[in-house]
């Protein structure tokens, strides 16, 4: 930990101790969450420093995801009870449209060019950033890949490979392999050209495909030498090499970030507490401890400085990290998600 | 016998007779009443619920009431007159203001590729527009902001899906669609459910057979063999049912991959100089399924036979039947009712697999369950995920009643 982040906890708790006022100390917040081993790291590095800062309780709920469920809160009007809720982004721009999350006021939380891009969306904000991308077993391939070329290359590189089953990650790296830059995926996707082009290349190595479907199995086929690499998210990668001692390598290059957005929800309200959680959470220095704890990536611009610099390179908003990668297109993906994994799968079952 | 019963009768009133009959039937309906009731409200109620998903289609109507009430009234013009073009113009605005112009994106996106954009950005255009463009109707007005809407293709999608019922869903699951010049088949590359209905038929015809083959024997043995080794047998085939599902999937996943022990094993047996490929293909999805299905085989057959009555073997035999005629001629065909009640439940059973297909089955081997689960959970369309358990249902019900034809009526029971 360094000298200055030292100071600024300590002022931070200084001004905490001052500032919290008592017509506040009633106060509470329903925060939504996934649970389990994330949420614990939240409420040690978010909840429990804002609690003490503020006195504005922090009352914890967990789902599931799925918009389904805030629909169903909505449907009754009045007090939503649930104030502010992480969502996947599939659900950002479904529930911005229907009106389920209210717009932010980004002028409160430092602007919109105060998060890295794609972090600012009209009813969210980035709440965590995980990437999807390719890994492989250091110990097993020394000289290991280094892009979506190598992944596509069975010469250099023999042996099985493995995908996620889903269009986004397979299509984009598949158009990245065949020479589209990345700023260019999207777009060139979005061509039934582009389309044919990615399929055309899966095609070229589709006999040393396989697929996965849950997220555990990626680390297991890598540790089985089953597979000579694989798409993976990055914080099982990072699970796999802190917990059980393995010597995984994520590539950065060319992996695909996604979001999840904290929003508020329609009609609450407790407003100014929300807005008091989200612009605690939005401190960088405050950003910058989630990524000790688990190996996602944050959104403030500034919340690099204050992460430790050994455990930089494994964080996905690290800025050499951002630079190499690409985000999904939310728009496109929720028009297209649909048709494209019909297709995929029509594709690799043949 | 039949004297004193009659003479009874004679002496007892008949009317009490029907009293303590009602009063003992309605016991018994009461005694079933509650199993009666879970069963509709647990099992009966909710699969016709979601099965009801797979024919309605008011998601647009819902939230485009005017646009659909034309179209569903309308001529057979598409695209239609300034009327229709006028009713789009107002639900447009008026979804945009309630904010439910995203569900009728949606519906439309599922037929018509670019629907969803289409809808949403019209709308938007559309927010604060009370009149059309001077000089021209809504129609030009739409057409000038986007051209898809002056598409008959566009209008072939709305009119389909203006609801309440339509056979979009159906159609879709069995690889049909309503193009702009009537039914068509799916583009190839859309091509996809009914090769995975086919496929799910077979891995279950598959799976069936060689639980039959493996199970008989064993069966045999619980059934005949000598009582102590039998009883031993009898937990081993009870002990995976007691075992998690997931576990005995995730068991095979160890025991088949390349570095697995079945692979070991076989390598230094020098079977094979590279490990033979057995995960993520239809080999190690049937061994996995295989396993998994083989106690419900071997329980029915076990229960038939050991109500067979071994003299009847040894009779055929004394009348100079040969070891293979007694068993094939006597043994056999008393052990149909159980065989036949076993398989159906295994073959059944596999149609609906789902964890195992995904965590040992190969891109080629995802059975149906897998896309209405895909449908439910991850893009949230009950409509595919109806339709889909609509066919599968439907086919399963055909085959079942070929079954019963096939087998006659002792092969109908199930236990």
């Amino acid at each position: 930990m360094t000298a200055r982040r030292t100071m600024r906890a300590v002022s931070a708790a200084l001004a905490g101790a001052l500032l919290a006022a008592p017509a506040l100390a009633q106060d509470s917040v329903t925060v939504v969450s996934w649970g389990g081993a994330y949420q614990d790291a939240q409420r040690e590095v978010f909840f429990r420093p804002f609690e003490e800062e503020t006195g504005i309780r922090v009352n914890e709920e967990t789902w599931e995801g799925g918009i389904g469920a805030i629909r169903a809160r909505l449907a009754s009007g009045g007090d939503p009870g649930w104030d502010v809720v992480q969502v996947e982004a599939a659900d950002i721009l479904l529930g911005c449209e229907e009106g389920l999350f209210e717009p932010i006021d980004w002028d409160r939380l430092g602007g919109e060019d105060s998060v890295i891009p794609g972090a600012a969306q009209e009813c969210g904000v980035g709440a965590i950033l995980f990437n999807e991308g390719i890994a492989y077993d250091r110990d097993a391939l020394p000289e290991g890949p280094t892009g979506w070329a190598d992944f596509f290359d069975t010469e250099r590189f023999p042996g099985k490979r493995a995908l996620r089953m889903h269009p986004a990650v397979a299509l984009m790296g598949a158009l990245m392999a065949d020479g589209v830059p990345k700023e260019e995926v999207t777009a060139v996707l979005a061509t039934p050209e582009g389309e044919e082009r990615a399929f055309a290349k899966l095609e070229t190595i589709r006999d040393d495909l396989i697929f996965w479907r849950a997220g555990a199995q990626p680390p297991q086929l890598l540790a089985s030498g089953e597979v000579v690499m694989t798409t993976v998210y990055n914080g099982r990668i990072d699970a796999a090499n802190r917990e059980e001692g393995r010597n995984f390598a994520f590539v950065w290059d060319g992996s695909v970030g996604s979001f999840d957005y904290w929003v508020i929800l329609a009609g609450t309200p407790r407003i100014e507490q929300a807005y008091a959680f989200l612009e605690y959470i939005h401190r960088p220095e405050v950003q910058a401890r989630l990524p000790d704890a688990i190996a996602y990536g944050v959104v403030h611009r500034e919340a690099a400085d204050d992460i430790d610099p050994e455990r930089l390179p494994d964080v996905p908003s690290a800025p050499e990290n951002l630079a190499v990668s690409v985000t999904q297109d939310l728009e496109f993906w929720l028009e297209n998600a649909e048709r494209l994994t019909e297709r995929l799968q029509s594709w690799a079952g043949q | 016998m039949s004297a004193p019963a009659a003479s009874l009768d004679a002496v007892r009133p008949p009317v009490r007779t029907i009293g303590r009959d009602g009063r003992r039937r309605l016991l018994a309906a009461g005694l079933v009443a509650p199993l009666a009731a879970f069963l509709l409200f647990a099992f009966a109620a909710p699969i016709i619920w979601i099965l009801g998903y797979g024919v309605a289609d008011n998601e647009l109507a819902s939230v485009w009431p005017r646009v659909s009430a034309e179209l569903r009234d309308g001529g057979d013009e598409l695209p239609p007159d300034e009327a229709v073009f006028a009713a789009l113009a107002a639900d447009l605005r008026g979804s945009q203001a309630s904010r439910t112009a995203a569900t009728a994106a949606r519906r439309l996106n599922y037929a018509l590729p670019g629907g969803r954009s289409l809808v949403t950005q019209t709308a938007r255009a559309l927010a604060d527009r009370q009149e059309p463009d001077p000089g021209g109707g809504w129609r030009e007005t739409l057409i000038a902001l986007d051209p898809a809407w002056g598409e008959r293709e566009t209008w072939v999608a709305l009119r389909q899906a203006s609801g309440p019922v339509s056979a979009f869903f159906l159609l879709s699951a069995a690889d049909l669609r309503l193009g702009a010049d009537g039914l068509e088949r799916a583009p190839p590359e859309q091509r996809i459910y009914l090769a995975v209905l086919w496929r799910t038929f077979a891995v279950a015809a598959t799976v069936t057979a060689a639980a039959i083959v493996l199970g008989f024997p064993v069966a045999y043995f619980l059934a005949n063999g000598p009582p102590a080794l039998a009883s031993v047998a009898m937990v081993l085939v009870l002990l995976p049912l007691w075992t998690s599902l997931l576990v005995r999937t995730g068991a095979w996943v160890v025991l088949l991959q390349d570095q697995g022990l079945v692979n070991g094993a076989l390598m230094a047996l020098g079977l094979t100089s590279e490990p033979v490929r057995l995960l993520f293909n239809r080999t190690g999805l049937t061994i996995a399924m295989v396993h998994i299905s083989l106690p419900y085989l071997i329980l029915p057959l076990y229960a038939t036979m050991t109500t067979i009555r071994p003299e009847l073997v040894k009779a055929a035999r004394s009348l100079g039947a040969s070891p293979a005629v007694a068993f094939w001629r006597v043994y056999l065909p008393q052990t149909l009712p159980g065989l036949a009640a076993g398989a159906l439940l295994v073959f059944i059973l596999s149609l609906g697999y789902y964890i195992t297909p995904a965590l040992v089955g190969g891109a080629g081997d995802q059975l149906v369950s897998y896309f209405i689960a895909f449908y439910t959970t991850e893009t949230f369309n009950w409509g595919m995920a109806g339709a889909l358990a609509i066919l599968l249902v439907a086919a399963t019900a055909i085959l079942y009643v070929f079954y019963a034809r096939l087998a006659g009526p002792r092969g109908l029971s199930l236990g």
